[in-house]
């Protein structure tokens, strides 16, 4: 069959919300766009664990304490489904960790911002959970199976994360003076940088048309936004805490609440390397990867030395 | 970087005793063992199963989806094998 034959076939599929899956033919740049979107997708929840690692010692209860470890077990387990959805479009899993560790591939510059205070414990789940489930939802009709099917699993155990950190942020809200400040300069450090997770404006974003027609994505990163700003300011009232936007009202018209700029300078800073922790983040994730070098290879010497045994007894 | 990357295993899960054990997803790990106890840790945190199969992705074969036309072509002209192909009377209630 004719390459143009083979994408119209492919497209059709697609149009027809059939699921393309690892052994079908697809385009060579569906399948790049795809590896580079869900590892990026994978190295973000590997990432992710770090901001959050930093408060479980030092949770204020054991309560919190035991919910916090579960979140950054769930956020492991969700780069494991992640990258064993890219590896089954023929990637290996220690070429992606080489692309991480690499800085080859990119990760959510969320996680490049550090979390100083128990606050942004709160500030995280409720923001930057709430912002992932934003994205990941309509993934779960993406149109490539394996990723479709990691994305479903996901959703359902991210809607905790959200609730945790929200419980948080309205206990500290509740709370003494000083707590309620607490949860404010939380919300205040964590909104603009929640919004830009959803990546750049439409109009600047180089790989939204094409993924829209893929199914890849079902909307565009500022619908995404809006949608993100429409569900998150009554939260806000129900906290009692002050979104960080002088210009942030609500559009009667457009049946939506209108918002300020946003600041793409910092945005690009951060996805360049520069924001306050990309180096600690990097840094720490070359060490893991290292210092478990040596456990990888006496599993394997271990796992091989026991299977030679059962061959001789065996014999 | 590891000389050796562990090999890939694919998972399968019972949620509850009667059902099949269904494809779950898949991991690395050295030996089968690890991969059950990685099993456990990655896809049944929230008990989502009662049973769970590890098996090396490399042992399994599988149909070829650009012959599956020919394939699965056999079954394709056989409505008779359907309960509704038969004409019964409607006085035939139940059966």
């Amino acid at each position: 069959m004719k390459t143009t034959h083979l994408e119209d076939n492919f497209q059709q599929k697609i149009d027809a919300e059939e699921r393309i899956e690892p052994k079908d033919w697809m385009p060579e740049t569906y399948r790049k766009t795809l590896i580079r979107q869900i590892s990026q997708h994978a190295h973000s929840e590997i990432v992710g664990m770090l901001p959050e690692g930093n408060w479980i010692t030092r949770a204020p209860t054991l309560r919190r304490k035991a919910a916090l470890l579960a979140k950054v077990q769930d956020e492991a387990g969700h780069g494991l489904y992640l990258y064993s959805a890219a590896e089954t479009l023929g990637v290996s899993r220690d070429t992606l960790l080489d692309e991480l560790h690499t800085g080859k591939a990119k990760y959510s510059s969320i996680f490049n911002y550090p979390t100083i205070s128990w606050a942004d414990m709160g500030a995280i789940g409720w923001l930057v959970d709430g912002a992932a489930i934003m994205n990941q939802v309509p993934l779960c009709r993406a149109s490539y199976g394996p990723y479709a099917r990691a994305m479903v699993r996901i959703c359902k155990e991210e809607s905790f994360h959200q609730r945790q950190g929200f419980e948080i942020m309205l206990t500290l809200s509740k709370g003494t003076p000083v707590q309620k400040a607490m949860a404010q300069d939380a919300l205040n450090r964590w909104w603009w940088p929640s919004l830009m997770m959803f990546g750049p404006n439409d109009a600047e974003s180089q790989h939204t048309e094409q993924s829209v027609r893929w199914k890849i994505k079902r909307f565009t990163n500022d619908e995404l936004r809006q949608k993100f700003v429409d569900a998150t300011v009554p939260q806000a009232e129900i906290l009692g805490i002050r979104i960080p936007d002088p210009d942030l009202k609500w559009n009667e018209e457009r049946g939506h609440y209108d918002f300020g700029a946003i600041n793409w300078d910092e945005f690009w800073q951060v996805v360049k390397g520069n924001g306050p922790c990309n180096q600690e983040r990097m840094e720490a994730r070359v060490k893991a990867h290292e210092e478990g070098e040596w456990v990888r290879e006496a599993a394997m010497a271990y796992a091989s030395k026991q299977s030679q045994k059962l061959k001789e007894q065996v014999a | 970087m590891s000389a050796e990357e562990w090999p890939l295993f694919e998972v399968f899960i019972r949620s509850k005793s009667g059902l099949h054990h269904k494809h779950a997803g898949s991991l690395h790990a050295a030996d089968a063992t690890m991969a059950l106890e990685n099993a456990r840790d990655v896809y049944t945190r929230r008990q989502e199963g009662v049973s769970i199969w590890v098996v090396e992705s490399r042992h399994i074969s599988a149909s070829d989806p650009a012959d599956s036309d020919a394939f699965f072509e056999p079954a394709k002209d056989k409505i008779y094998r359907h309960p509704t192909f038969y004409d019964l009377p409607d006085e035939l209630k139940h059966m």
